[in-house]
């Protein structure tokens, strides 16, 4: 029993009326490294805050460390060694490495001057905990984001943490730094007896790094064990609650019918150069390459959003400028962005009016007013046509979970009906079902007659998706490849080629 | 639980979900409270009567902070504009129509004035626009220091002191079954921004721009256009506060109306504006406005009362200051209620 460092039991909690948690217990013991599962929105992150003292619960009972807290607060869980390691890694972009690991407790110690000397000192102490080498004197915006994880968790130490909550650590990281990132993990439980609750939906990552797991489906604990007693088709079975095969998307266009959408030698200087394709209407092309190839840029020289320095479009083989987004938008061009967050929504605003945004010009009366009982009309429409999950679309869309979010920025641009939609990243942070759900929804677009470019370094994704992929390196297409003549390990090969 | 959490929904809108009832309730109590405590002085018609051709000076102007505060900037050029506007049409109707001035008759020179003084703020406005949605200055800078161009202007054409006319006093003094003229123009104004605001495009675009910028620029929002517009709006807006300024003082000169920027934005922040743009209606800045007459003119028959002395001007500047710092804090307390709860 006092193994325990994290006991919770009978935990509800729901935000303006839709349960995130139902009677969801869990123990997480000293020292062991445990994954928690489950698709986006299943509760994970709502537990990680209850934890953390960041949400109240409705009901339910904390221990901790055997204590009992009927309302727990951030500092509590601090001051009980619990540390939580958010995604933004919660750092100081302009302070060094150094500073950002050792100015916490500089500060807690009520000192009125720094002492640089002892803030190097600890600051190299932690790091060297990691068995890592980082530079102290950098600073942490010149850092990958795989060293700003590093130096989150270098901090984490210097506050005693004995519990590290990680979410969603990996997805971000390259495989190499996924590796260096277990080794630093392992050594810490197997040193320092620091446990870790590690939240992830990479399933073969928590198979590798996980001793106990802990599945949730809506809100709910559906099972939890072992590591020993899962394997990848159980975890996709206990995360959905069903059994999923994708079928690929199969096409072969007609080569003699007129392109929709054709590109020729296009350039941007430092991003793009030469890059030339074609697609067609009921196509499915896939983009893919590492970070920095050239996929990105592609998609915003398209856009309207980078500037062309040479090289031609042409839309129905009319040669075309596109010079803004307004240029893209009236040839038809749609674009769901890369950051959902940033890009793609207007996160307070409500769900209703980020489905309309880009329609509120046809949803007027005569008299050239906006009608709500049109924009009410329109919004119902998409919301039950892509099986939104939605409490009320007067909330704002950041309320929503992130496979929810995609599918309103998705909305956003069937709305206005594009022809040629290009989605970048269309199931980033996006759960298992809700992308099965997206890749059909891609696919019924295609088959309904709607060119998609989707820009992807999801394997799996393009595969079952696309029928053409093409990889993009140094900002250059180097390869055209067709799905059913390759398999994931020789994509995957492909990608990190050099 | 249920119960609990009945209880917590119907707190919680009422704390932040239903400003405009909030504000409601606060007008009424701030009107309820002077009432008692300074009876017929307060409420009577003709202290009523007294208030109502006071506010639409500020009221006017605080549209023009309402509507650039909602694409997360802001305008503090207004008073600068209004008066320069003010300026330009006293200018016209006394060289035209004034003592020993052409002779044109005033029924010509009348709307001239006024088309001269709004074109002026048109154009004091599109400059703002300009600095802000095409060079990118931050529209606080931008527009402390077109401000400070305007006003500056102003003391170059006057040499300093005030331009006398009585011409547009009709307007000033005027009323229309018994509502002043200002406070017509300011209800008409109210009307035409709820309408703008919530239902054309334009007033959409406003909040989303607001909201986010970049993803508005992602979503196709021509943001340029839409800052533009804001910006020439904001000077509309302050010329049509110019012409009121002229009606009612009977003169028009560079420094008048120096405390009403901070007295805006106070209304605009007191009215569940929020200053990073995006949230913000016309309601609540109408109950703002009224609230914060209510205010002056109680505490300043409250001071007199008090001291007897006229130092409740200056205790004045010192109550807006502090009340604008009071409701940042309670804003700031609720919000984060707000996100603990939700």
């Amino acid at each position: 029993m006092s193994d325990a460092i994290v006991r919770l039991s009978g935990i509800y909690k729901s935000f303006a009326g839709v349960k995130a948690l139902q009677d969801v217990s869990l123990t997480i013991e000293q020292g062991r490294i445990h994954c928690l599962v489950g698709e986006n929105g299943c509760g994970k992150s709502t537990l990680i805050k209850i934890i953390a003292g960041v949400y109240p619960r409705d009901s339910g009972s904390v221990v901790i460390n055997g204590k009992e807290y009927e309302d727990l607060h951030p500092i509590d869980s601090i001051r009980e060694g619990i540390q939580i390691i958010y995604q933004d890694f919660s750092l100081f972009p302009n302070l060094t490495v150094a500073e950002n690991i050792a100015l916490n407790e500089e500060l807690a110690a009520g000192r009125r001057f720094v002492n640089w000397r002892h803030v190097r000192r600890v600051a190299e102490e932690a790091i060297a905990q990691l068995e890592v080498h980082l530079p102290l004197d950098a600073r942490v915006e010149e850092m990958s984001v795989a060293n700003k994880q590093l130096i989150a968790i270098a901090k984490a130490l210097r506050q005693n943490a004995r519990l590290i909550v990680m979410d969603e650590p990996t997805s971000a990281l390259t495989e190499r730094e996924i590796r260096r990132l277990f080794t630093v993990i392992r050594r810490l439980r197997e040193r320092g007896g620091i446990a870790f609750l590690f939240v992830s939906h990479k399933l073969n990552e928590v198979l590798e790094i996980a001793e106990t797991i802990t599945v949730m489906r809506n809100g709910q604990v559906v099972s939890s064990g072992p590591a020993e007693a899962y394997d990848t088709a159980r975890l996709v079975f206990e995360m959905t609650g069903q059994r999923i095969a994708e079928k690929a998307y199969d096409y072969t266009p007609d080569l003699r019918s007129p392109a929709l959408l054709r590109v020729e030698r296009l350039s941007v200087p430092g991003a793009l150069h030469d890059v030339s394709f074609e697609l067609r209407a009921h196509e499915i092309v896939g983009v893919t390459g590492l970070l920095g190839s050239g996929r990105t840029e592609l998609a915003l020289a398209l856009f309207g959003l980078l500037p062309i320095a040479s090289g031609q479009i042409y839309i129905d083989e009319q040669p075309v400028t596109i010079h803004s987004v307004q240029d893209a938008i009236r040839h038809g061009v749609g674009y769901v962005p890369e950051d959902r967050l940033t890009e793609g929504l207007f996160l307070e605003q409500s769900i209703g009016r980020n489905i309309v945004v880009r329609t509120i010009d046809r949803l007027r009366n005569r008299f050239g007013l906006i009608e709500p009982k049109q924009v009410a009309q329109q919004v119902n429409d998409w919301i039950s046509s892509l099986r939104i999950k939605v409490a009320d679309p007067a909330l704002p869309v950041k309320t929503l979970s992130g496979g929810n979010q995609q599918r309103v920025v998705v909305a956003k641009w069937l709305a206005s009906n594009p022809r040629l939609m290009i989605l970048n990243g269309p199931t980033m942070g996006v759960d298992v079902g809700s992308k099965n759900e997206i890749h059909e929804l891609i696919k019924k677009l295609a088959r309904d007659g709607m060119g998609l470019l989707v820009i992807s370094d999801d394997i799996p994704e393009l595969l079952q998706t696309c029928n053409r992929i093409l990889l993009m390196r140094n900002g250059t297409i180097v390869e055209e490849i067709l799905p059913r003549a390759t398999n994931e390990n020789e994509l995957a090969a492909k990608l990190i080629e050099d | 639980m249920q119960e609990s959490l009945r209880r917590n929904v119907f707190v919680r809108e009422l704390l932040s979900e239903n400003q405009t009832l909030r504000l409601f309730i606060i007008t009424a109590l701030i009107f309820v409270a002077f009432s008692l405590l300074l009876g017929e002085r307060f409420f009577s018609v003709r202290n009523l009567q007294s208030m109502a051709v006071q506010f639409p000076e500020f009221g006017i102007l605080a549209f023009a902070i309402l509507i650039t505060m909602l694409t997360g900037g802001i305008d503090l050029s207004i008073v600068g504009a209004a008066n320069l506007s003010a300026i330009v049409a006293a200018l016209i109707l006394t060289r035209l129509s004034g003592d020993g001035g052409a002779g044109v008759p005033l029924a010509a020179t009348i709307p001239l004035a006024m088309v001269a003084a709004l074109a002026v703020a048109s154009l004091c406005g599109l400059f703002n626009g300009f600095l802000v949605s095409r060079i990118g200055i931050t529209p606080i800078l931008a527009t402390l220091g077109t401000g400070s161009l305007y006003t500056g202007l102003s003391y170059v054409i006057t040499g300093g002191p005030a331009i006398t006319t009585t011409q547009l006093a009709f307007i000033g003094n005027g009323t229309i079954a018994g509502v002043p003229i200002p406070v017509i123009v300011f209800i008409v104004l109210a009307i035409v921004f709820a309408v703008m605001l919530n239902r054309t495009s334009f007033g959409f675009n406003v909040y989303m721009l607001g909201t986010n910028p970049r993803a508005a620029l992602f979503s196709g929002i021509h943001n340029e256009r839409v800052l533009m517009r804001t910006y020439w709006l904001a000077g509309l807006v302050a010329g049509i506060a110019g012409i009121i300024f002229l009606a009612r003082a009977n003169s028009a000169k560079p420094d008048y109306g120096a405390t009403f920027i901070l007295l805006t934005v106070l209304i605009a922040i007191l009215g569940g504006v929020r200053y990073t743009g995006g949230f913000g209606t016309v309601s609540g800045l109408v109950l703002s406005v009224l609230s914060i007459q209510f205010l002056s003119t109680g505490l300043n028959m409250l001071m007199l009362q008090l001291s007897g002395s006229s130092a409740a001007i200056f205790f004045r500047q010192f109550a807006w200051g502090a009340l604008l710092l009071l409701v940042m804090v309670v804003n700031y307390y609720v919000e984060q209620r707000r996100q603990r709860s939700t």
